[in-house]
């Protein structure tokens, strides 16, 4: 192959500065996204200390959650990786084959589901049951085995 | 002239150049990296699977509540310690990768070892989780009688409870929980350690001149994409593990 070819390569300052420049915006985008994340993780965690917490909130916010993880995949991939600054045919080849995680997230999630239903059936042959159960909560006094 | 140029339009495929861009090596690491990802999706989805298939999971709320040098109910501080570490390192990684493109050796080693050290303080962080899992005991109810264990791949003090004699006692939780937590933390963090590995012998070849006589640094960006990628996954194992 002849030369090889560095997309990205600097050749002067200021084009070097900018770099720079966005490089640390997606370092704040990044821990800001985090922080949020954290935040929600403990609304979680408070809303779960109520007898009755609601369970579609709950769902809600992690799925808030999920929505925020991928947006920080995009930020690594796209600038601490620099894909963003790779040509199409690179970026196509990569992210299509990526694609079919969509399809087995929803397939083994599915199948993992269904096979819940079957468990708590008895595979169908009585009502579905299903055990409620809480989580079991830790030593409040230092030093105690919980 | 016209007709040159649409013919080297076409002849994108035609050999000659690289169709992406990219050098051999970059390419190939891209692609290492999205098989590794399949490997590591293919973990988290089957622990999703398997999480989705049972009445009761274990409370991560519960379970990584703990901190060093204090016995305090602290929920998600350990973990996002250790996510701050990795994305830190992260951007020391990208900035070290930038000072390569600018030919500059004293910055790629003033940026490289801080990575470094990110790395050996996550795959530390990691230990005491590890260890204090394994062997901070928990009050559990097998068989009737009270027995006291550790989170490990065999034993999972975080079932159910139940009313015991007047107070409400943890039962047997799942066993796949320890087996998904150490097997894809421990996968994910032998990836770090490989990345410290990676970095050390580029920090060295990097004292060493070896980038400045071949007249690029392209193998700090290789080394970056792999570091990089570590920072991707953890994001998603914080997710499904600590978060989820």
């Amino acid at each position: 192959m002849s030369a090889v070819t560095t997309s990205h390569a600097i050749d002067n300052d200021e084009h070097s500065k900018a770099q720079v420049k966005r490089i640390w915006k997606a370092f704040w985008i990044l821990l800001i996204l985090t922080i949020i994340e954290l935040g929600l993780g403990l609304t979680i965690y408070n809303i779960d200390l109520n007898p009755n917490p609601s369970e579609g909130l709950v769902l809600g916010l992690k799925g808030l959650i999920c929505i925020l993880t991928l947006a920080k995949a995009f930020y690594i991939i796209s600038i601490f990786m620099h894909l963003g600054d790779e040509v199409r045919n690179l970026v196509m080849s990569l992210g299509i084959p990526a694609l079919s995680f969509i399809w087995f997230i929803f397939a083994f999630i599915y199948d993992g589901n269904s096979f819940k239903n079957l468990r708590n059936t008895d595979a169908g042959s009585r009502p579905y049951i299903e055990n409620v159960q809480h989580h079991p909560v830790p030593a409040t006094k230092p030093g105690e085995k919980d | 002239m016209e007709t040159a140029l649409a013919r080297t339009k076409t002849q994108m495929w035609s050999g000659g150049k690289s169709p992406f861009n990219v050098s051999y090596g970059k390419l190939m690491m891209w692609y290492f990296l999205m098989s590794d990802s399949f490997t590591f999706g293919a973990f988290l989805i089957s622990y999703g699977s398997i999480r989705f298939s049972l009445n009761h999971w274990v409370d991560h709320n519960y379970v990584f509540n703990k901190f060093p040098l204090t016995e305090a109910n602290l929920p998600l501080a350990f973990v996002s310690l250790m996510t701050f570490i990795l994305i830190f390192s992260s951007v020391t990684m990208v900035l070290a990768v930038h000072e390569g493109h600018k030919m500059n050796q004293k910055g790629v080693e003033k940026w490289l070892i801080p990575t470094i050290i990110g790395g050996l303080a996550f795959l530390s962080c990691q230990a005491w989780e590890w260890t204090h899992l394994i062997t901070h005991q928990h009050k559990v109810l097998v068989d009737g009688t009270i027995q006291y264990w550790g989170t490990t791949v065999s034993h999972n003090p975080w079932g159910p409870e139940v009313m015991y004699k007047g107070e409400m006692v943890a039962t047997p939780g799942p066993v796949a929980f320890g087996g998904y937590f150490f097997g894809i933390t421990g996968f994910h963090g032998f990836h770090v350690f490989t990345g410290v590995i990676i970095n050390i012998v580029m920090l060295i070849k990097t004292k060493l001149g070896h980038f400045q006589q071949r007249g690029h640094y392209e193998m700090i960006e290789k080394a970056g994409l792999y570091w990089h990628f570590v920072d991707l996954v953890w994001v998603f194992v914080f997710l499904c593990f600590y978060l989820i």
